[in-house]
């Protein structure tokens, strides 16, 4: 982690980490390091920090290191952590919560594919009020340039009956929309 | 005769046509009702809970309170990710008044959680109804063996759920499996994620997630893999060929869902069952227990 002015930090941060704690409801604090979330992390191998040692960053402040890492955009929301950790904390939870500080603050980089899947995702569902999958698969893949991802799978899905290639618009499409646009103001404030 | 409200989800009549196919058929052979939910909508899956806390609780309050509208008592997700995001809701609006006000604010019906969310799996394995699957049997699946993938969001985080599984080595589709007289192989990997959040966005996590997954089963001496989840089922069965060439190995692993067994033990004809709608051959499995 480098040279690194403990109090400094803290006292800078403080309000960062009373807003995770916060936004999540955990408690990080709580947190004794005992690693068991990291030791059964399906991603860890492949995050720059593991979950323990971003749980000990949060704590020490170190914003910007946190919300700009690869782990938040590698942690596949399995819960693993969540369930064995013996403090309590939904680690998971948190890692939600980093996500979108992430965003808010601006530290979208390491995860800009996962953003536009999830953009794509909820696009569907805005308008929709349902999944579209052909629908997100070619907004994906518009928007992050890569035209051909997964058109493998397409034919073979079609063929399989697996594939639609019109959307089923519910009937309450106008109540869906407004949760979306409902719970963006709410953000907002 | 027992009853659920019923939320197929978006992969039920699309990605995972073969898991409706084979629930419905097999309901029907064990008197099961399920209704479906009138005009669902998307849970909002991850990329909800991703992006929105507050949206990822009202996307699935809003099915729980036009389940509510049904004569029944409980809700069943077959997808494991719609399951956990609406065991999720109840957990957390259950303990929260504030939080459900906030909630109900931005539906047109209010959620009261009258409709209690149950897991899909306890619907058969239940001992009652597990009992009844065994004396129903018609075609013992005996000498089949069977790694039971359970993925994640059936079992993880135990605390949101009101049945109490064991989330490392969770027993109610063993339990499923045995009662047709197939084997459950013990193995160490039921509840090890397959990567499918990232399925789309970062592949190389995600095939080797799956590798590990399927060469432990096939290790542990597993026939198939058999699923309760449509998201990992597609990781695992349509992408076993990426994972194949990337890997040089060849499993050829049917990935089947547990409904699917259940309905070739009662009888049911394998086409009506979706087993070709499979990706990876089940030919070798079906034949194995007469059934092709
Ligand atoms: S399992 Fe819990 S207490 Fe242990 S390091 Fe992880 S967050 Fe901290
Ligand atoms: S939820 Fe994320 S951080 Fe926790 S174990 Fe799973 S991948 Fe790792």
């Amino acid at each position: 982690m480098g040279e690194f002015n403990l109090s400094q930090a803290l006292k800078a941060n403080r309000s960062f980490v009373d807003k995770v704690i916060e936004e999540s409801g955990q408690d990080i604090r709580q947190c004794y390091q005992c690693a068991k979330c990291s030791g059964g992390c399906p991603g860890a191998y492949a995050m720059d920090y593991p979950p323990s040692q971003i749980m000990r960053m949060l704590a020490l402040g170190m914003k910007d290191k946190v919300l700009k890492s690869r782990t938040i955009w590698v942690c596949m929301g399995c819960n693993t952590c969540t369930t064995r950790c013996i403090r309590n904390i939904d680690i998971a939870r948190v890692m939600d919560t980093l996500r979108q500080e992430a965003v808010k603050a601006g530290y979208t980089e390491k995860g800009r594919t996962v953003i536009a899947f999830n953009d794509a995702f909820l696009g569907t569902v805005k308008s929709y009020g349902r999944l579209f999958e052909a629908g997100l698969l070619i907004k994906f893949n518009l928007s992050t340039g890569n035209l051909m991802k997964d058109a493998q799978f397409g034919l073979p899905m079609l063929l399989k009956g697996k594939a639609k290639p019109f959307p089923h618009k519910i009937k309450g499409r106008s109540e869906v929309k407004k949760i979306f646009e409902k719970t963006k103001q709410m953000e907002g404030n | 005769m027992a009853r659920y409200a019923f939320y197929p989800g978006c992969s039920l009549d699309t990605t995972a046509v073969e898991y409706g196919m084979s629930t419905h058929a097999v309901a029907r052979k064990l008197g099961i009702e399920f209704l479906e939910v009138p005009d669902w909508n998307c849970c909002g899956a991850s990329s909800a809970h991703m992006t929105d806390h507050l949206l990822a609780l009202a996307l699935p309050a809003r099915v729980l309170a036009l389940a509510e509208t049904l004569p029944v008592n409980e809700l069943v997700a077959p997808c494991a990710a719609c399951h956990q995001r609406f065991a999720g809701v109840e957990y957390e609006l259950s303990r929260d008044e504030e939080l459900k006000k906030k909630v109900n604010s931005l539906l047109d019906r209010p959620y009261t959680g009258k409709v209690k969310v149950k897991s899909f799996l306890e619907v058969f394995a239940n001992p009652e109804t597990l009992d009844k699957i065994q004396k129903s049997v018609k075609r013992s699946l005996k000498g089949l063996k069977v790694a039971c993938y359970y993925g994640c969001l059936f079992v993880k985080p135990p605390k949101v759920f009101n049945y109490a599984d064991d989330p490392e080595n969770p027993q109610a589709m063993d339990n499923i499996i045995r009662a047709l007289g197939a084997e459950p192989v013990p193995w160490p990997y039921k509840t090890e994620c397959c990567g499918a959040s990232l399925a789309m966005t970062d592949e190389e996590i995600c095939t080797k997630l799956c590798n590990d997954i399927l060469r432990v089963a096939k290790d542990a001496g597993a026939d198939c893999v058999v699923t309760c989840c449509p998201v990992c089922q597609q990781n695992l069965d349509m992408r076993q060929v990426s994972v194949e060439n990337k890997y040089g190995t060849k499993y050829r692993m049917p990935v089947p869902f547990f409904t699917q067994l259940i309905g070739l033990a009662l009888g049911i004809d394998a086409q009506a069952l979706g087993f070709k709608k499979l990706f990876v051959s089940p030919v070798k499995m079906l034949q194995k227990v007469g059934a092709a």
